[in-house]
Parts: C-alpha cells; sequence; structure tokens
C-alpha cells in the first residue's frame, strides 16, 4: 500500500495550513485516517496506549447491526411478497427475491441516512476546524434500521438534519451531546408526521399502494383489540426470529441477540444496562399479567420481543455518550427504561414507548450519575466530619 | 496494627524486555546533570557559575518561594555548563565528574526534628520527600499526619526492590528512624502480599501493610487511599525506598551518596538488566551498545510515567529505571479494523491480562483524540473511591470546588497512568490531572 500512502503525502501540503486548499483539510484527514491509522505518537505520560480507539469503537458497533441490518432486508421481502401471495397477486417467492428486494428497498434509505447525515457534519467540521469524528458512523446506520420501510426519504431527510443538529451539534459534536441523535430522528419523525408514522400502512413495503394489504405492526393490532388476528398470524417463535412487521432493523429479536454478544465481547457496550433493562421490563410485564385487564397485559413476557424493545436496549439505551455514565447509575439507567417501556405501552397504549422512554432516561440520566457521585462525595466529606467530630469531643 | 489490602481493579501490563537480575558492564559517565524540570513546581535559583568546583553535597541551586530547599550535585566535579531554554529557563545544570568523589560532611544528628530537617534541606535529601496532595516537594514547616512508603512498585517493568537494594539494609532502616522523627503520626510501609519475603522484612518501627492485586497496587497514592486518607488540609508524607536509601546513608556517613541502581528495561534494549550509577547520569554509557536500534523511545523512568530524553540525554533525579521502546511513527493501513492488527491488545475488548503474553508495545497512539465517548472503562483500572471520569472533566473546566468534591487530593498524575493507557479518546489524562494540581496549588495552597 505503499503508492497509497505515497500518494497521500504528496497532497497532503496542499491541506495544511496555508496550503491551496486549507478550508478542505477535515475532508483529507477524514479520508487519510479512513484509510491509514494516524502516525501519532505520545509524547509524555503513558508511553504505550491501548489498541482501541473511536474508530475502531464504531467500526465493532456498526458490525454489530449487520445481523439485524440483514434480517431488516429480509423481513422487508417477506412481507411484501407474503401478503402479494395471501391477495394472489403472486404465486411464490424465492428467499433471494425476497432478499433483493429489501436490499432495493433500503439501500434508498442507507444512502440518504449517510449522504445527509455526513453531510451537516461535514459542514460543522469544516466551520469548527475539526476533522470528522466518528459518531455518525453508527448514527447513520441505527437511522435505516429504526424508521418504517416506506417512509419518504423527503421526510427521513429533513429528520436527519434536525436529529443531527439539534441532537448533536449544538452540544459541540461527538460525545458531547445529551440525547442520541438515532432517537432525535425517531422522535422528530414521530411528533412531525404523527398521521404517517402511527397508521397501519408504512410498516409493510407496498401496503400504502396496493389495496387490501395491512402493515399494522402487534402492538397497533393489540391496542385496537384484535389480539385474536394476533394469537393466530405470529407464534412465538415469529416474534423471537423477526417474522413480525415493524421498522426495518427492529423485528428480530435473535439477529439483535447476536449484536449484543458481539457488542458485550468487545467491551463497547453496558451489560449492567442491558441486564437491568430485561429485568425491569420483565417484572412489569409480570405486574400486567397478575392485573390482567386488557390484551396488551395479557401479552406477558411476548412484550420483551416485539415493538423494538430488544433493539431499543442493545442499541440505543447503551450509547455511552447519552447513557448514566456511572455504574451503578447504569442499573437504575437500565431498569428504568425497561420498567417505564413496558409501563408506557401499555397503559398509554403507545407502541413507541421504548424509544420515548430512552429519551426521557436520556435527559435523567445526568440527575440519575449526580446522585451517585453524590454519595462519593458524602463519603470524602462524612471522613472530615468525623475526624472534627473527634477532635471535638477528645 | 496491620492492614491488610486487596485491589481489584487495575490490570498488570506485561511488557517485553524485563530486567534480567544481573548487573551490566557500564563505564561510569563523565557527565552529570540536574534538570530542574525533574522538580515539579520548583523556580531554580542557581547558587553556582559555569567553571566552580564543586563537591558531593554542595548546592547548585535552591527554589526561589523557598530558599531552604536546596538542590545538590550529586557528584563531585566542575560545574562546567548551565543549559538555558526559551525565556532562560534553566534546563540543565552540567557538572564534571572528578576522578574521585570527594563528599560535603554534613551532620549526622538526629536527636531532633529540627535538627533531622536541617539536615536533609542542606544536603539536598529534602527533595526526595514529596507530599500529597499534589505530588509536590514536601514543604519543612508543614506537619505531616503520616508518612507512606510503598514497598514495591507493580508498574510494568519495574525495578525489583529486592534486587536492587540488596545489602543496604542498614540504611534503609536508618532511613525509616528518620521518617519516623519527622512525622508524630505512623509511617506506613506497604509489602507486596503475594511475595513471602522481602529485603524488608527485618525492618522495624512501621506499620506494615500487606497489598496484593494488580497494578497500581504498588502506587503509594492507592495505598494511601485505602490506609489513611488525604482529607482537604491534611499533608501525608511519601518517599520512594530507592530514595530512603540515600536518606539512611546521609545520617549514617554524613555523606549525600546518590547512587542508585537502575533497571535498563523494554523491548528496544539488548539485554534487559540492572546498572549501578549515580542520580542525573548521562545516559550516553548505559544506551551505547545496548540499543536495538536507532529509532527507539528513550524514556528516564517507566513506560507509564515516565520522561522522554534524549539519547544524550540524563536521568532522572527520582528514576531507577530507564526504558527503551520502539518508535510508533508509522502509519498502518486500515489500522482501525478490529481484529486486523493483533499485535496490539484491547484492555477494553478482552482479558489479555490474565494470559501470560508478554507485549511488544510502540509509541503510536493508535488512534487519534476525541472526546469522552466510552463511560466506565477507567474505573475498570482506578481503584479509589472517586469517579475517575468527573474528576477529569472538573479539571477540563477548571471547576475547583468540583475538584475539591471529586476528590483531587488523593490523586496524583500517576494513578491515572492506566487510565490514560486504556482511555479510547486517547486524552492525555495524566497532564490534565497535573495542569489540575497546578491550580489548587496556585488557587488553595
Amino acid at each position: 500500500m505503499k503508492f497509497l500512502r505515497d500518494a497521500l503525502d504528496g497532497i497532503k501540503p496542499n491541506f495544511t495550513s496555508g496550503g491551496k486548499w486549507e478550508k478542505w483539510n477535515p475532508v483529507f484527514e477524514t479520508f487519510e485516517t479512513f484509510l491509514f491509522t494516524p502516525d501519532h505518537v505520545t509524547t509524555s505520560g503513558s508511553h504505550i496506549r491501548d489498541g482501541v480507539d473511536i474508530k475502531r469503537l464504531m467500526t465493532v458497533v456498526v458490525l454489530a447491526l449487520f445481523p439485524a441490518l440483514f434480517f431488516g432486508m429480509y423481513n422487508i421481502g417477506y412481507f411484501h411478497f407474503e401478503q402479494l401471495v395471501a391477495l394472489g397477486q403472486q404465486d411464490s417467492y424465492t428467499f433471494m427475491e425476497a432478499f433483493l428486494f429489501g436490499l432495493w428497498k433500503l439501500l434508498p434509505i442507507i444512502i440518504v441516512s449517510y449522504a445527509v447525515g455526513l453531510g451537516v457534519e461535514f459542514i460543522f467540521a469544516m466551520f469548527y476546524g475539526h476533522s470528522i469524528h466518528e459518531g455518525y458512523f453508527v448514527t447513520g446506520m441505527l437511522i435505516p434500521l429504526i424508521v418504517p420501510v416506506d417512509l419518504p426519504l423527503w421526510m427521513l431527510a429533513v429528520s436527519i438534519v434536525f436529529g443531527v443538529v439539534i441532537g448533536k451539534e449544538i452540544f459541540g459534536g461527538t460525545g458531547m451531546n445529551i440525547l442520541n441523535p438515532a432517537l432525535v430522528v425517531r422522535a422528530f419523525l414521530f411528533f412531525a408526521y404523527p398521521t404517517f408514522m402511527s397508521g397501519d400502512k408504512v410498516w409493510v413495503a407496498g401496503a400504502s399502494e396496493v389495496d387490501g394489504m395491512s402493515g399494522a405492526t402487534i402492538l397497533g393490532q393489540l391496542g385496537s383489540g384484535a389480539e385474536a388476528v394476533v394469537d393466530k398470524t405470529y407464534s412465538v417463535m415469529d416474534m423471537f426470529l423477526g417474522f413480525i412487521p415493524g421498522s426495518i432493523g427492529e423485528t428480530s429479536t435473535l439477529a439483535i441477540l447476536i449484536g449484543a454478544v458481539m457488542l458485550l465481547l468487545a467491551g463497547v457496550a453496558s451489560w449492567r444496562i442491558m441486564l437491568s433493562g430485561v429485568i425491569g421490563a420483565a417484572i412489569m410485564s409480570a405486574l400486567f399479567v397478575l392485573w390482567g385487564a386488557n390484551p396488551l397485559m395479557d401479552f406477558g413476557f411476548k412484550h420483551l420481543l416485539v415493538g423494538g424493545f430488544a433493539f431499543g436496549l442493545v442499541f440505543m439505551a447503551t450509547d455511552p455518550v447519552s447513557a448514566a455514565q456511572t455504574n451503578t447509575g447504569k442499573w437504575i439507567y437500565g431498569f428504568l427504561i425497561g420498567f417505564l417501556s413496558i409501563l408506557l405501552r401499555v397503559l398509554n397504549g403507545f407502541p413507541e414507548a421504548v424509544m420515548l422512554v430512552i429519551l426521557l432516561l436520556n435527559v435523567f440520566a445526568p440527575t440519575i450519575d449526580h446522585y451517585v457521585v453524590q454519595a462519593s462525595v458524602n463519603r470524602r466529606n462524612k471522613r472530615v466530619e468525623d475526624k472534627i467530630k473527634k477532635a471535638l469531643s477528645a | 496494627m496491620s492492614q491488610d489490602i486487596r485491589i481489584k481493579r487495575g490490570v498488570d501490563i506485561k511488557l517485553v524486555g524485563k530486567a534480567e537480575k544481573m548487573f551490566a558492564n557500564v563505564t561510569q559517565a563523565k557527565m552529570f546533570a540536574l534538570q530542574p524540570d525533574d522538580f515539579h513546581g520548583i523556580t531554580p535559583k542557581l547558587t553556582v557559575k559555569a567553571g566552580e568546583q564543586v563537591k558531593a553535597g554542595d548546592t547548585l541551586f535552591y527554589s526561589k518561594y523557598n530558599d531552604k530547599i536546596k538542590f545538590t550535585s550529586p557528584v563531585s566535579g566542575e560545574v562546567v555548563e548551565i543549559v538555558r531554554g526559551a525565556k532562560r529557563k534553566i534546563l540543565e545544570v552540567k557538572v564534571l565528574i572528578d576522578s574521585e568523589i570527594t563528599y560535603k560532611e554534613f551532620s549526622t544528628s538526629s536527636s531532633s526534628r529540627e535538627e533531622v530537617i536541617e539536615t536533609l534541606l542542606e544536603s539536598g535529601a529534602w527533595a526526595f520527600i514529596k507530599q500529597r496532595p499534589y505530588d509536590v516537594i514536601a514543604n519543612p514547616s508543614d506537619k505531616p499526619k503520616a508518612i507512606f512508603i510503598s514497598g514495591f512498585n507493580s508498574a510494568p517493568l519495574a525495578a525489583d526492590y529486592d534486587f536492587t537494594l540488596q545489602g543496604k539494609e542498614k540504611s534503609l532502616q536508618k532511613g525509616i528512624d528518620i521518617m519516623s522523627i519527622l512525622t508524630n503520626g505512623k509511617v506506613h510501609l506497604s509489602l507486596d502480599g503475594s511475595k513471602p519475603a522481602s529485603i524488608f522484612q527485618n525492618i522495624s518501627g512501621v506499620d506494615v501493610h500487606n497489598v496484593t492485586g494488580p497494578h497500581p497496587a504498588g502506587n503509594v497514592g492507592v495505598q494511601i487511599h485505602h490506609i489513611d486518607p488525604v482529607n482537604k488540609g491534611e499533608r501525608v508524607w511519601t518517599v520512594t525506598p530507592h530514595d530512603l536509601v540515600i536518606i539512611g546513608d546521609l545520617f549514617l556517613t554524613g555523606n549525600f551518596n546518590a547512587e542508585r541502581v537502575v533497571a535498563l528495561t523494554g523491548s528496544g534494549v539488548n539485554k534487559p538488566r540492572y546498572v549501578k550509577t549515580i542520580a542525573g547520569t548521562s545516559l550516553e554509557n548505559i544506551l551505547k551498545d545496548s540499543l536495538k536500534s536507532t529509532d527507539a523511545r528513550i524514556i528516564s523512568g517507566g513506560p507509564l510515567t515516565g520522561t522522554k530524553v534524549s539519547k544524550n540525554g540524563y536521568l532522572g533525579y527520582y528514576d531507577n529505571q530507564i526504558t527503551i521502546l520502539p518508535e510508533g511513527k508509522s502509519h498502518r493501513f486500515f489500522g482501525w479494523v478490529p481484529w486486523l492488527y493483533n499485535n496490539i491488545f484491547s484492555i477494553a475488548g478482552s482479558s489479555f491480562a490474565s494470559t501470560g503474553k508478554e507485549y511488544d508495545m510502540d509509541t503510536n497512539k493508535n488512534g487519534e483524540t476525541r472526546g469522552f465517548v466510552v463511560t466506565g472503562e477507567m474505573e475498570k483500572v482506578f481503584p479509589f473511591d472517586i469517579y475517575p471520569m468527573y474528576l477529569v472533566k472538573s479539571i477540563m473546566y477548571n471547576d475547583i470546588g468540583e475538584m475539591e468534591n471529586q476528590g483531587i487530593y488523593e490523586v496524583a498524575p500517576e494513578d491515572f497512568a492506566l487510565a490514560e493507557v486504556i482511555n479510547t479518546s486517547k486524552i492525555d489524562i495524566q497532564k490534565v490531572v497535573r495542569e489540575g494540581l497546578d491550580l489548587m496549588v496556585k488557587e488553595v495552597g
């Protein structure tokens, strides 16, 4: 790869301060560090450094999203063709057809996500004169996985601009934001285009065009009292494997679990948040089963398999920047996400509960941490108080 | 009363190039230097001029803000040059050694605290006594509540005191006796609990604590935190065993004899072993036949906390270790792809510490500096009841009250060395902590 390195070194002076294209330095640097890790060496302090850095970390997260991404592609095709077959408009379809149809549908969403998001990042990077930080690498992959398949691309673009600017850049960029930018995008979509996002048309590709096709999500159907339909159509195994309608990447609990294992092995995400989230949701679901007043309550532990709960908990709640930062705080934060998600979902009939609760807890995470850290501060202060008391009594 | 301590959070980084327990044959250097930068926070005032003759123990400079604290020549000879940098800052005071070292005579009387302090100050040995908070040279007018000595160094490739101090038991005991004169409180000595016997086993007059666990278990700051933490307004003093020997020698013989046994370590060294020398020695002779490659990082001190020096540089005043690592100034094609470059460990991602493999690390940062993203990683290697990221952030935004709340009085930069190694965002945390301590010295004192 020496010729490439030489070529880069050849044009590099143009981008350094005083060069012809000085302004474009962030762009150049981004591509350069993508191809080659920089030759930065330590100057003081620890002369050796761990091999992991933000670029490598973010790469692991994106790789962990791949199982959900690939399953999402197949899921798009599966529901599209299943319904066409049911309506008698098509005889049969193959696995490959379903997958390629999904790819065809998903690719524009991914392209728009990265193009718009990175565009915003580039503008801010050039404005502030820093290189482009890797955060959007992950956000750009998360967004396509949490939107419905038939979402118009312009809506997606508008939401991404809002999400990246308001959710991240105004706070100072990666590492400084208080909300998860991908969830801000999702929330913006939900509140800006509610009629579109809460209908039963967007969740299955083609449902808005083909008469007789329906794409209501399980929670939507349960909420409207169609529990018999749900029971008949979807087995628990379907829910676990992901053969249910929903946002593109959130349906398969199995694929998400594979991603979760990758994240945990790489030490990227917090197992405390994931575990306490599952515990919180299980407790709330169990309580509702005891109450048992409506189909949503009777749904029980199956709540953990639908409505993006697994996806939210594994990929959204564990975002280290917007989550609680102390270990004790992470237990509380994760538990509340699980607990409140099911509460809100059942009592308010909010299918989007997971997303909203994670955003809510993002806001409260600093408060949780504050009390956890304050406990340590108090222990320190108490040492002084004890000493004074002892001195006074002596 | 002895109290045993178990450290759970931390990691032992195993590096290639541990010093073999034998002495290398190295000719004594001709040139020695005292570098004011070794004494953090001290502004030097010179008392010698180039061309003057000095004995070992003669003052070369003193602290501008406390003229009692003197810094003396480790050898006798001629002051040949005073090297200055930008704004005429003094960088080195060079002394060309005599063929035979002559020593200045100091009083060996230790009947009162005042006498002991006087001798320590006059001989320059006072510089070996450091204080917490702030990790700077102690103030002789303070009365510390306790004195702490860490009897082992858990840092990677660190010198083994059992080897470097062998035969010095008498000086060590004398040093400890002197320490107990300096404080009304206790003198605490922490030993490596995993070793059955050590050079310290017959030492008396101290509270012994057996400490077990991974690095930073040997850091005196960690031990203080677990034995008798520093509160606001309190002072404790610390001294290392190899400096304690010099102090003991001073009171046994009346001479300031800054002899050191230094570990020459790291993967850039041909034959890692120990060298007998004197504080402030020129590294030229030691490095002459030892360097594997010319493109190497020469560190006075250990790989986690040492100071980068040039090939013609000098041994830092406090250091008993020289580390040579390969420089990492190179690009790696798609170097950020996980699992592609397996020579690099990842503490965050693997339990590499449990494998016995020794790593050959270079000085590449392995990434670019970013804002803090990953949480919980520093806590894994920071065995304090302190939230390291909160403390570091409070330093970054210069909030003195918050720094105090988060426990800045208890930490020194070296306690953050491991956190800096594993930090995903490649932030120079030790530097940040040092700046925070400097600010506290200035504002609170």
